[in-house]
């Protein structure tokens, strides 16, 4: 059997060597760079259709650069709403980034200008790259890369979409949106092993699916950041509990 | 204008999130349980983003459509242990095949 890369929770004892380990966080990094990459076409092409000029559309992807928001905005205004609305619902996806910064913060461990880079390119698919590694180099490399690797072609394609129109045809006819979930279940894969993860998986997609029909987009995964910790304070407590035995 | 303030302040807002989660001081999380939690948090924001990209449509209802079709591949692909790649192509390609056919 193969290892498949970051199957050890702990990022000290991982089964594979560092080269092994570094390639295959490469790999991945620019297989989940180039279909998200890809996807900002269907962005550009929906932004100016909905209104916004060639340059707003690019501001977006540059300087907002999270795929979700970015939609929401184009979708809020494209609908006849406030600004305001729009840059609400927009926040409220990209709240989840902050939970995503929180962690590779303490990863990446940055400072200074590399700070504010590592911060811009903190989004889903550089985080699920990052974490999903055996070793903090790994971890780094495949945060990094991803983000970079994204952040070109989700400009580019920006760019070419809001130019080009729909012309180019729809990302979804090759499937292009199931591509994307599919990476992110193949980075979570091997972290499923261990019960803890399982559970607070399957708790996550409950809250997640059963809230969706009732609240506003981008809540429901939110939510289940209180999944995370319920399952946190689970382990913790069975892992101190020993020696909380032991020491009476 | 409202295009350029909804441009200009929901950019500004995005980055300003991503942003705090890189200044919060290491002492707020010192606290072992809250470690292990910002460990885990993408755990489950990526489970639910899964689901949510795959099982909702418009307005958040819940939905069964090609996308599921791909997703139930991936996952068949990662269970015989397939490449990385190829559980990603094979999604895209069997869920492309699904709408060309209109099952869904």
């Amino acid at each position: 059997m193969i290892t498949l890369p970051g199957v050890s929770a702990d990022p000290d004892v991982s089964p594979l060597s560092g080269t092994v380990e570094r390639a295959s966080a490469k790999r991945q990094a620019l297989s989940v760079g180039l279909a998200t990459g890809l996807y900002g076409i269907s962005f550009g092409a929906l932004a100016t259709t909905s209104g916004l000029s060639i340059i707003q559309a690019q501001i977006l992807s540059l300087v907002l650069f999270s795929g979700g928001s970015q939609f929401a905005v184009v979708g809020v205004l494209g609908a006849g709403g406030s600004a305001a609305s729009a840059i609400a619902t927009s926040s409220l996806l990209g709240a989840r980034n902050t939970f995503y910064a929180l962690r590779m913060a303490q990863i990446l461990d940055v400072r200074g200008w590399r700070r504010l880079g590592a911060a811009h390119l903190t989004i889903d698919e550089s985080t699920a790259v990052g974490t999903a590694q055996g070793s903090v180099m790994a971890q780094r490399l495949g945060f990094w890369l991803t983000g970079v690797t994204i952040f070109a072609g989700w400009n580019l394609m920006t760019l070419a979409g809001s130019v080009a129109g729909n012309s180019l045809g729809d990302p979804k006819r090759w499937g292009l949106d199931a591509a994307a979930s599919a990476a992110f279940l193949a980075l979570l894969w091997p972290r499923l092993t261990a019960r803890p993860a399982q559970v607070l998986a399957a708790a996550a997609v409950v809250i997640a699916l059963s809230t969706s029909p009732f609240l506003t987009s981008g809540v429901p995964v939110i939510l289940t950041i209180i999944a995370a910790f319920a399952v946190a304070a689970w382990v913790t407590r069975r892992r101190v509990a020993p020696r909380e035995r032991r020491a009476r | 204008m409202k295009f350029w303030v909804a441009v200009i302040g929901a950019s500004v807002a995005g980055f300003a999130l991503k942003w705090i989660g890189y200044v919060i001081p290491e002492r707020w999380l010192a606290n072992p349980r809250i470690t292990a939690a910002t460990a885990m948090v993408p755990v489950a924001l990526l489970s639910a983003l899964v689901a949510v990209q795959t099982f909702t449509g418009a307005g958040g209802r819940l939905e069964v459509d090609a996308r599921a079709v791909g997703l139930v591949a991936a996952a068949l692909l990662l269970w015989r242990k397939a490449n990385f790649l190829v559980v990603i192509i094979a999604a895209a390609a069997i869920t492309a095949a699904a709408r060309a056919a209109g099952l869904f």
